[in-house]
């Protein structure tokens, strides 16, 4: 196998070796260097992890397990020292590294203005997720200020992250408006007015001439000798490319390294693309012909033909709220004609160039709807003459055309771009929807890429979506359970109960399911209504629960599983410590951790022992915690009036009563409770599903907490006065919930759908309904309350747990 | 050459569920879909080598348990948006029996 080297793991190299694996997973080794200490991440999506819109996790687009499965050889915090094109060997920090092929995606530096205090702490570039850490952290100290330094796109996606999070900003711009590379004067100003109405302050023509401070940053001195206070420098005044390893190379570099059309160097083994390349005179800095140039790099490499031919580049500015757009040229010159519309009420602005019947330019600000069809015309040279009189309206406006947005999709042409980033158009989402059968965002992003960078023409995609399925886009008006069936959740538990549905075949065969036994999302979601509506009579289907439900477990990305047992409103004894020390050393078992729930995990159990380490546990009087379960997972307390001295009530002693009452009891999605002790709230109750928060006068019920995906703190459902009223309260909350909420829907999301006014009459306003629900939760618990792995110990389902092998010797004929 | 080695009777697989058989390093699972069908494949998603064999069997096809990857149980092919393959073996049911095919020169590697 030939080796490759890579230099660089950015996006464009990222999207290279995506290209080249699909292609030939063969042809190469590959060795990939990182200065930055990890792989491949979205780098455009740093601004929504600056503003907390996104968590850097949720912007990989290369994990470990991407790489190790593509057998990449990762150097990531590895500097490469130098390349010796000669020998075909490229030096990093750690070694030296042998290449048949090398590719530089070296990417670009931030390019720092040489004035005095530049090297002061507090002073960081905005480049890569070091910075935007380094930027939250300033963020984080209240009252914090910061300067930017640059009014480009960069620098104002960075303002308003760092407004959003709460620091005071000016943003100084050398330039007499924002933006002036893809806005002109009148879009910049109106951009200027809605920075400034979310509290930026923007100084315009303004001249860095030091930034002062004794040991850190302490404010930046302008030309005219005004000081602005800061804590934060953030120097965004432009990037250039980055070329010292491959110029010591001595490969053939100008403003950058210089490539063909086939995206090789002056060496034709040595490859180079993205932001480090100059191609006949340009530089590229944004992420679409980077991506053109990754395809022309797979094939170079796998020598098949291929030429780059860079296109008209459009922007928008990622900041939630400032609607822009440009693309193409758009500045005065002779023969040049503007069309321009203008609504200062709405603070909408438009602009279009024309140069003879082309378009070759547009801008604009408010209202950018019509943005991709005026980016067609440039990058198609269509021409205007016939429409000129109505073309700054947009396309709606067209030939009589309705002004439907679905219209507008439908008269796109195939080859029109949908999604920029990963150059993808219609033609091809349309084919991929008919010859796949897609119906949703998701599946059309995981088919196309459409919409997989920066997720700006998600609506543009569904719109397609539509057009194409007609009738059978459900969108997001009406949401059915999945596809087996046309009915939603609502309706299918309204006919559970309305029918006396009893079995899974039963609801699949009255509510005329489409599929002979229903899928993975329909068949737990059945059960679980099941289970809820006619406790003690269903018979709980194994089949149809997730293999965490199944096997009383939480499978992990190994196919081990972790086992929790339930520990007691948190509380534990030096013998069950001991037991349970004994038990994980007895079992080998790899990692014993903490979880977030006051109990004790034990990680890396192979399934087929999973019911001996469950009958130890129970010899010594633990059960199940339910970790696994959608249904009730932990009662998390402090100490309380017995030990804090801050403490109002018997919170352990509450918290303990409460998992003894709702312990293994069956909900639409995992339920979480905690009870503190007084409005200190160590025991974060106001993040749970359910949260109890003592107070001198008795126990304040709170509802609908969420601290995962979504972080949201609980409403206040009610006060009582005993703790008898707050298990009768709490029990009933969590009935109510059970029959109402749809499968996988967490309290919170409930709440959100029904109300929390419908919940507030139902459990504090109305006696006699509390009472029915709590009685119907009593009732349920009786038959649920059993410990599953004693269950198993004693034989049930044990089939689960005991694989077959074959010793081939003696089996074979 | 395939080898055809006797696993289990077909009643020891409760219907949409699966075993799992270990061969040397190889574990595969033996699916038995709703219509008493059975097939056999790597116990190993193509995605990220999630075991097949606990998944929820709904038609002829299984969701892996990590990532929730359809995989056709005929094939070994990944549905829908998807793109993979779980190596598949034949079965067949003799008197009751299942019997699992593996080619012969695994056994010989084992």
């Amino acid at each position: 196998m030939k080796k490759l080297v890579v230099i660089g793991a950015g996006m464009a190299s990222g999207r290279a070796l995506e290209h080249l694996f699909e292609a030939d997973p063969s042809a190469y080794e590959v060795t990939l260097f990182n200065a930055e200490p990890r792989g491949n991440y979205n780098r455009i999506m740093l601004s929504p992890v600056l503003s907390g819109e996104k968590s850097f996790a949720e912007i990989v687009t290369h994990d470990d397990d991407w790489y190790a499965a593509n057998k990449v050889a990762c150097r990531f915090g590895e500097r490469v020292v130098s390349i010796d094109t000669k020998a075909k060997v490229v030096t990093g920090e750690k070694g030296e590294v042998p290449y048949d092929k090398l590719l530089i995606a070296t990417g670009s530096a931030p390019f720092i203005i040489p004035v005095p205090g530049k090297d002061l702490k507090g002073v960081v570039a905005y480049r890569d997720l070091e910075d935007t850490n380094a930027m939250i952290e300033a963020s984080a100290t209240p009252g914090a200020k910061a300067v930017v330094i640059g009014g480009g796109l960069l620098g104002l996606e960075a303002a308003a992250g760092l407004r959003l999070r709460g620091m005071e900003v000016t943003v100084i711009h050398l330039m007499g408006h924002l933006m002036e590379r893809q806005l002109d004067p009148s879009a910049g100003y109106l951009l200027q007015k809605d920075l400034e109405k979310r509290g930026i302050a923007i100084l315009t023509n303004a001249s860095t001439k030091a930034i002062v401070g004794s040991e850190k940053v302490e404010g930046v001195e302008l030309a005219d000798g005004t000081v602005i206070p800061a804590d934060l420098v953030v120097m965004a005044v432009g990037i250039r490319p980055e070329t010292t390893v491959a110029k010591a190379a001595g490969l053939d570099v100008g403003r950058g390294v210089k490539v063909s059309p086939q995206m090789t160097t002056s060496d034709p083994d040595v490859l180079a693309l993205g932001e480090c390349v100059e191609f006949e005179g340009l530089l590229f800095g944004l992420v679409a012909p980077l991506y053109d140039q990754a395809k022309v790099v797979a094939k170079t490499l796998l020598g098949e033909e291929a030429a780059f031919v860079p296109k008209e580049l459009s922007t928008k500015l990622k900041v939630t709220g400032c609607d822009l757009f440009s693309a193409g040229d758009f500045m005065e010159a002779d023969g040049r004609e503007d069309i321009v519309l203008r609504d200062p009420a709405r603070g909408v602005y438009r602009r279009v160039v024309l140069e003879g019947d082309r378009v070759v330019g547009a801008v604009m600000y408010g209202d950018t709807a019509e943005g991709s069809w005026f980016f067609d015309l440039i990058r198609e040279g269509t021409n205007v003459a016939e429409m000129r009189d109505t073309l700054i309206f947009g396309q709606a406006y067209q030939g009589g055309a309705s002004l439907d947005p679905m219209a507008a999709v439908a008269a796109l042409p195939d080859e029109a771009e949908i999604c920029g980033c990963n150059g993808v158009c219609k033609g091809t989402i349309v084919s991929a929807i008919k010859s796949q059968g897609l119906t949703t965002l998701d599946e059309v992003k995981a088919v196309t890429k459409a919409s997989a960078s920066c997720g700006q023409c998600a609506s543009k995609v569904e719109q397609v979506l539509a057009f194409t399925l007609g009738d059978a886009f459900k969108g997001a008006a009406r949401k059915t359970m999945c596809k087996c069936t046309d009915l939603g959740h609502g309706e299918v538990r309204e006919a559970i109960r309305a029918k006396g549905l009893k079995s899974i075949p039963a609801v699949m065969q009255e509510l005329g399911w489409k599929t002979p036994n229903g899928c993975a999302t329909c068949r737990p979601a059945l059960n679980y209504y099941l289970v809820c509506d006619w406790p003690g009579e269903y018979v709980d289907d194994g089949r149809s629960r997730f293999i965490n439900e199944r096997v009383h477990a939480n499978i992990q990305k190994d196919g081990t599983f972790s086992v929790v047992p339930r520990m007691w409103g948190g509380l534990t004894t030096a013998a069950e410590l001991r037991a349970i020390a004994d038990i994980a050393e007895k079992h080998q078992v790899p990692l014993v951790k903490m979880t977030g729930g006051q109990r004790i995990d034990l990680l890396g159990i192979e399934k087929e022992n999973l019911p001996a380490i469950w009958k130890d546990l129970n010899d010594v009087g633990l059960v199940s915690g339910h970790a696994y379960s959608k249904g009730l997972r932990t009662v998390k307390t402090c100490v309380g009036k017995s030990w804090c001295r801050f403490g109002t009530q018997d919170s352990m002693g509450l918290g303990v009563k409460l998992e003894k009452l709702m312990w293994a009891s069956w909900t639409p999605a995992k339920v979480k409770l905690g009870v503190s002790g007084c409005p200190r709230n160590c025991s974060e109750s106001t993040v749970k599903d359910i949260g109890i928060i003592c107070v001198d006068s008795g126990y304040d019920l709170h509802i609908s907490g969420a601290a995962g995906l979504h972080v949201r703190a609980t409403d206040l459902l009610c006060h009582v006065d005993t703790e008898e009223e707050l298990l009768e309260y709490a029990g009933a909350v969590l009935q109510m919930y059970r029959e109402g909420a749809w499968y996988l829907e967490r309290v919170y999301k409930w709440q959100e759908r029904v109300g929390f006014d419908t919940i507030k009459a139902a459990i504090v306003e109305d006696a006699a309904s509390r009472k029915a629900y709590w009685e119907r939760f009593l009732a349920s618990q009786k038959v649920a309350q059993v410990d599953p792995w004693a269950e198993r110990v004693a034989g049930l389902e044990r089939h689960e747990f005991s694989p077959i092998t074959i010793v081939p010797a003696l089996a074979a004929e | 050459m395939t080898t055809w080695y006797d696993i289990c009777t077909f009643d020891e697989i409760p219907a949409m569920a699966a075993r799992t058989v270990r061969f040397g390093a190889r574990e595969i699972a033996v699916f038995r879909t709703a219509d008493d069908h059975v097939f056999a494949l790597e116990n190993k998603c193509p995605h990220k080598g999630g075991p097949l064999s606990e998944g929820i069997v709904h038609g002829r096809k299984v969701a892996c348990p990590l990532h929730n990857w359809v995989i056709d149980l005929e094939s070994g092919k990944a549905t829908g948006a998807d793109e993979g393959c779980a190596e598949e073996f034949p079965v067949k049911l003799e008197a009751g029996r299942i019997r699992l095919g593996l080619p012969a020169d695994a056994a010989a590697a084992e």
